[in-house]
């Protein structure tokens, strides 16, 4: 303890937050000084060492993250363990301070809260709010109690001071499986229960943890949350349909596919569309940055099994696996410049407008729009080299 | 007499409160109480049964992997449709390496902290703990005195900050911790190296199942995975051989880190081996089929009765009427109702109608079901699954435990029994022995695919066929905390009615229909609480167990209601 102690700390350091609308809980500067010594003394450490958990509650040099969860199963915590860059230990131990998370906490019960309370009232305004799982709200939210209260009162009060506030997983984005049909508890997203407020969502069950950790780290970097799709979804992770990067995405436009597990098309690594892929109509970023840091085509489809859509509303725990899904895009090779193009004339841009236009015409497609990859509008249509934004 | 109510019990999965009466430094009275509920059951009703397994993984994210491979077993089942041997394989390997991970995880980030002081960790000589790694752990590559001293240089920056995060509210310096510094430095050292092998487990759970948690490559069937030697996009040689990288690897922590330290922490709290037995009639199932129907297993299992090995009478098959016919579910005192009789049911004919009252300490007072055996209270788990596994002379397990108990004797300086396993630090010893058993099952099911592959067998999957009319099945696995069972009732090639009955159900389950109580429950009397402010004591019994509440509590809704549904399509 020693190296710990030995840097001094001057109680002058630790700021005045007597004036601070909800800081320290009403407590005065020197109940709040005794307060902190008290969990020092808690902890086994000297009374300096309050002071200096004084001054970091006040000053933080890493952020505070509140994580609360609510009807949920631990899969989007389990999905961090997972990671390497960086990896849980690397996150907690040097870039955050995850100052509650029911799963991690080593204390129990009131012990947990009375930290979280703390950590909050001292942050007001300040901290990250992370919220996994869906919201009960059918009869008064009785289906999820934590501490002995609803959590959608704990998610509603975490909210009005929390800076930025993050919902993981499809369960916190969208309601995910616990809203999904007939929807026993009246489970919702954790924006539907905080109106006004912005929630970054980082959907999927569980989404990578590197969509969650990659908006942490944008927040960290940019000191701010990055740029969200109309769902409010980052669009490094979620701006483009899984069947615009998918690697098996030349045998869906060559016709080639698998119709049934272990078929001659499925040991070849056709598409897998006609097994009920919903990567036609699903925004994530699988195929581009897999999942388990083991190698290149490490996901459902890269290993051969369809997508179904864990992180879209309306697609995954919604739609039967084995259906068809909607193509949200299409592809004319028609668009395609000819391999014959007469040579130093090429294709000129207004043949390929004709022929586009005419494709267009023949699925119905009225709008020709460029946008339409962002998830902003679900009908405008567009194939994926003429969608670059 | 002083009541505790301990909500919520963190460092586990879900929302748990536990109650206790505590009388002289004593437990007297416990209640264990799941605190939410989503219905997934319901949910389940009139979809594709080949759906389910999506569905019910997302039962719990810890336990990934597991509520997936039984429900496509249960699916399975009621078919009468055989699994070819290379999913078989697949599937146990992810099974395997899955429950590795778990508990790795188990017992160093979830219940280490409550044996192990790290604030003291930060005072030892890592002189002192090196010698202590080399002596314990003499196979273990990463216990040297630089790797040692860099993680208490990391531990005390960490400190040193002020920010400690989810370590705050530890029980640091509590009169119950009582290992010596430079055990508490080597542990925590351990602390941090397990992150990374749990990773490696992990990392074969992904090359298989294309993601985890909440894995995508099974089938009703078989698995997805396609098997082509000659072909790219496919389960090829490289992806075998990655996976066999990271077995070897997971094998340097597991026998050379976690089965020394287990078995030392448990010596040097040898009083806990006295403590925390509860319920000691014994249910687990066998795993690890090698046929394609389930009747041979690289794993036993079975029921074990007050305790004694000699009593044990295994389950043999998937078809098993001995276990099939003996569960049923109590909801005397959980928030549910039965119409037609509140009798407890078996699961064919449960029912779940939710009636959430006040914490009634004589009435309802949980979300989670009391499940019972032939009407009796069981403990699931992989203390009941390493005694089944040794009651039926499963050599590697009687080998991984005599291993165990030796450090543990030598440790402690007097023979430790096999007997002391019925005790909290014995639930804990199990898991160690287990984790060594399911390695080395790894290994075995990794060569049997190979071997098989090599044969030219490349079949991956049979083709359900739903017929008209009603099928039931069953499906069984026995998972990191125990006997897992789904039942389901198909009409017509649709879910008509499913249930899970989980190893947490089991545990964590309130008092039954004649008012005896769980095995939580059951476990917490007579356990010591020195200060009923800090209850740390009880902690380390109800983190014993490696409860799973997402998992407890389930639904299955059975008034033969039709739903209507509004689907997208």
């Amino acid at each position: 303890m020693e190296q710990v102690e030995d840097h001094a700390i001057e109680v002058g350091t630790v700021q005045d937050l007597d004036g601070y609308q909800g800081a320290l809980g009403g407590l005065t500067r020197r109940e709040f000084l005794s307060y902190c010594t008290g969990v020092a003394a808690t902890l086994g450490l000297s009374s300096m060492m309050g002071l200096r958990i004084a001054a970091a509650a006040t000053a933080p040099a890493r952020p505070p993250v509140i994580w609360l969860s609510a009807q949920e199963c631990t899969g989007c915590t389990e999905s961090l363990l997972r990671a390497y860059h960086p990896t849980l230990e690397t996150l907690i131990l040097d870039m955050i301070s995850l100052d509650y998370h029911e799963a991690l906490c080593a204390g129990a019960g009131h012990q947990a809260e009375a930290y979280r309370a703390q950590s909050m009232k001292a942050n007001w305004g300040k901290y990250i709010l992370v919220v996994d799982g869906s919201i009960p709200t059918k009869d008064g939210g009785i289906y999820c109690m934590v501490a002995g209260r609803p959590i959608l009162e704990t998610v509603r009060e975490a909210a009005e001071g929390a800076a930025v506030i993050i919902g993981i997983g499809s369960c916190a984005s969208w309601g995910g499986i616990p809203s999904s049909d007939p929807n026993p508890t009246g489970a919702q997203s954790v924006h539907a229960v905080l109106p006004g407020k912005t929630v970054v969502n980082i959907p999927g069950c569980p989404p990578n943890p590197y969509n969650f950790l990659s908006t942490v780290l944008y927040l960290l970097t940019f000191g701010k949350p990055p740029e969200l799709d109309s769902k409010n979804r980052p669009r490094f992770a979620y701006g483009r349909l899984i069947h615009e990067n998918c690697e098996r995405r030349p045998h869906f436009d060559a016709g080639r596919f698998a119709l049934e597990f272990g078929d001659f098309g499925h040991r070849q690594g056709f598409c897998l569309y006609k097994i009920g892929c919903k990567g036609p109509e699903t925004y994530a970023n699988c195929p581009a940055i897999g999942f388990g840091d083991v190698g290149e085509g490490n996901w459902p489809v890269g290993i051969g099994h369809p997508c179904f859509g864990c992180t879209e509303e309306g697609v995954g725990f919604t739609k039967p696996l084995h259906a068809l899904s909607r193509v949200k895009t299409y592809a004319p090779p028609t668009a395609f410049p000819a391999v014959d193009a007469t040579k130093g004339e090429g294709v000129t841009p207004a043949a390929v407008a004709i022929i586009a236009g005419a494709a267009g015409l023949a699925v119905g497609a009225g709008a020709m729009a460029l946008r339409g990859m962002d998830g902003k509008d679900e009908s405008a249509a567009g194939s994926s080299h003429d969608s670059e934004r | 007499m002083t009541r505790i109510t301990i909500d919520p019990i963190t460092r586990i999965e879900g929302h748990l409160r536990i109650d206790c009466e505590v009388d002289n430094g004593k437990v007297t009275k416990a209640w264990s109480s799941g605190q939410m509920w989503r219905g997934i059951e319901t949910i389940l009703k009139g979809r594709d049964p080949r759906d389910a397994w999506l569905f019910a993984q997302r039962i719990c994210g810890v336990c990934t992997t597991v509520h997936a491979i039984v429900s496509v077993r249960t699916v399975e089942n009621a078919l009468g449709l055989e699994v070819p041997l290379n999913a078989q394989y697949i599937r146990n390997m992810m099974i395997t390496a899955h429950g590795i991970h778990d508990h790795i995880v188990h017992f160093y980030q979830l219940t280490a902290l409550d044996w192990v002081d790290i604030v003291s960790a930060l005072s030892a000589s890592p002189e002192a703990a090196a010698k202590l790694g080399a002596t314990l752990s003499p196979d273990y590559p990463h216990n040297s005195l630089p790797e040692i001293r860099k993680i208490q240089e990391k531990l005390k920056a960490f400190v040193g900050t002020g920010q400690l995060g989810v370590f705050a509210s530890g029980y640091w310096g509590h009169p119950a911790m009582k290992l010596p510094p430079e055990v508490n430095l080597l542990a925590a050292t351990h602390y941090l190296q397990a992150l990374e092998y749990q990773r490696t487990a992990n990392r074969i759970v992904a090359i298989l199942g294309g993601k985890t948690p909440h894995i995508q490559n099974l089938a009703v069937g078989g698995v997805a995975n396609p098997i082509n030697p000659d072909s790219q996009s496919t389960l090829t040689l490289e992806r075998l051989y990655a996976i066999k990288t990271e077995i070897d690897k997971l094998g340097e922590f597991v026998n050379g880190a976690l089965l020394p330290d287990v078995a030392a922490v448990g010596a040097l709290y040898a009083d806990w081996t006295g403590h925390g037995a509860g319920i000691t009639d014994y249910l687990s199932v066998p795993d690890l089929p090698l046929d394609s129907k389930g009747t041979q297993f690289a794993l036993p299992g079975g029921y074990i009765a007050k305790g004694d090995l000699s009593s044990f009478k295994p389950i043999t098959s998937y078809q098993d009427g001995y276990f099939r016919d003996g569960v049923k579910e109590s909801v005397k005192h959980a928030w549910y109702e039965y119409q037609g009789g509140d009798g407890a049911r078996h699961p064919y004919d449960g029912q779940t109608n939710p009636h959430h009252t006040a914490f009634q300490d004589d009435g309802k007072y949980s979300w989670v079901k009391a499940p019972t055996f032939y009407n009796q209270r069981v403990q699931v788990g992989p203390l009941a699954n390493v005694l089944a596994m040794v009651a039926a002379g499963h050599e590697p397990t009687q080998r991984h435990l005599k291993r165990v108990l030796d450090i543990a004797s030598t440790v402690a300086g007097t023979p430790i029994p096999v007997a002391a396993l019925h005790s909290t630090i014995g639930r804990i010893a199990a898991r160690a022995v287990r984790c060594a058993v399911l390695l080395e099952s790894l290994q075995n099911q990794w060569q049997l695919l190979v071997n098989n592959i090599a044969k030219g067998d490349f079949d991956t999957f049979n083709r359900p066929v739903f017929p008209k009319g009603e099928n039931r099945g069953f499906g069984y696995h026995e998972a990191p905390r125990g006997v897992l069972s789904h039942w389901i009732v198909i009409e017509n090639g649709k879910i008509k009615n499913y249930q899970a009955v989980v190893p947490s159900t089991w545990n964590a389950g309130p008092r039954d229909d004649a008012d005896s109580m769980g095995p939580y429950e059951a476990s917490l009397v007579d356990n010591p609480v020195a200060n009923p402010e800090l209850p740390l004591e009880v902690l380390r019994t109800v983190h014993s167990f490696d409860p799973c509440l997402a998992c407890a509590v389930h639904l299955v809704d059975a008034d033969n209601q039709p739903i209507v549904r509004v689907k997208a399509f």
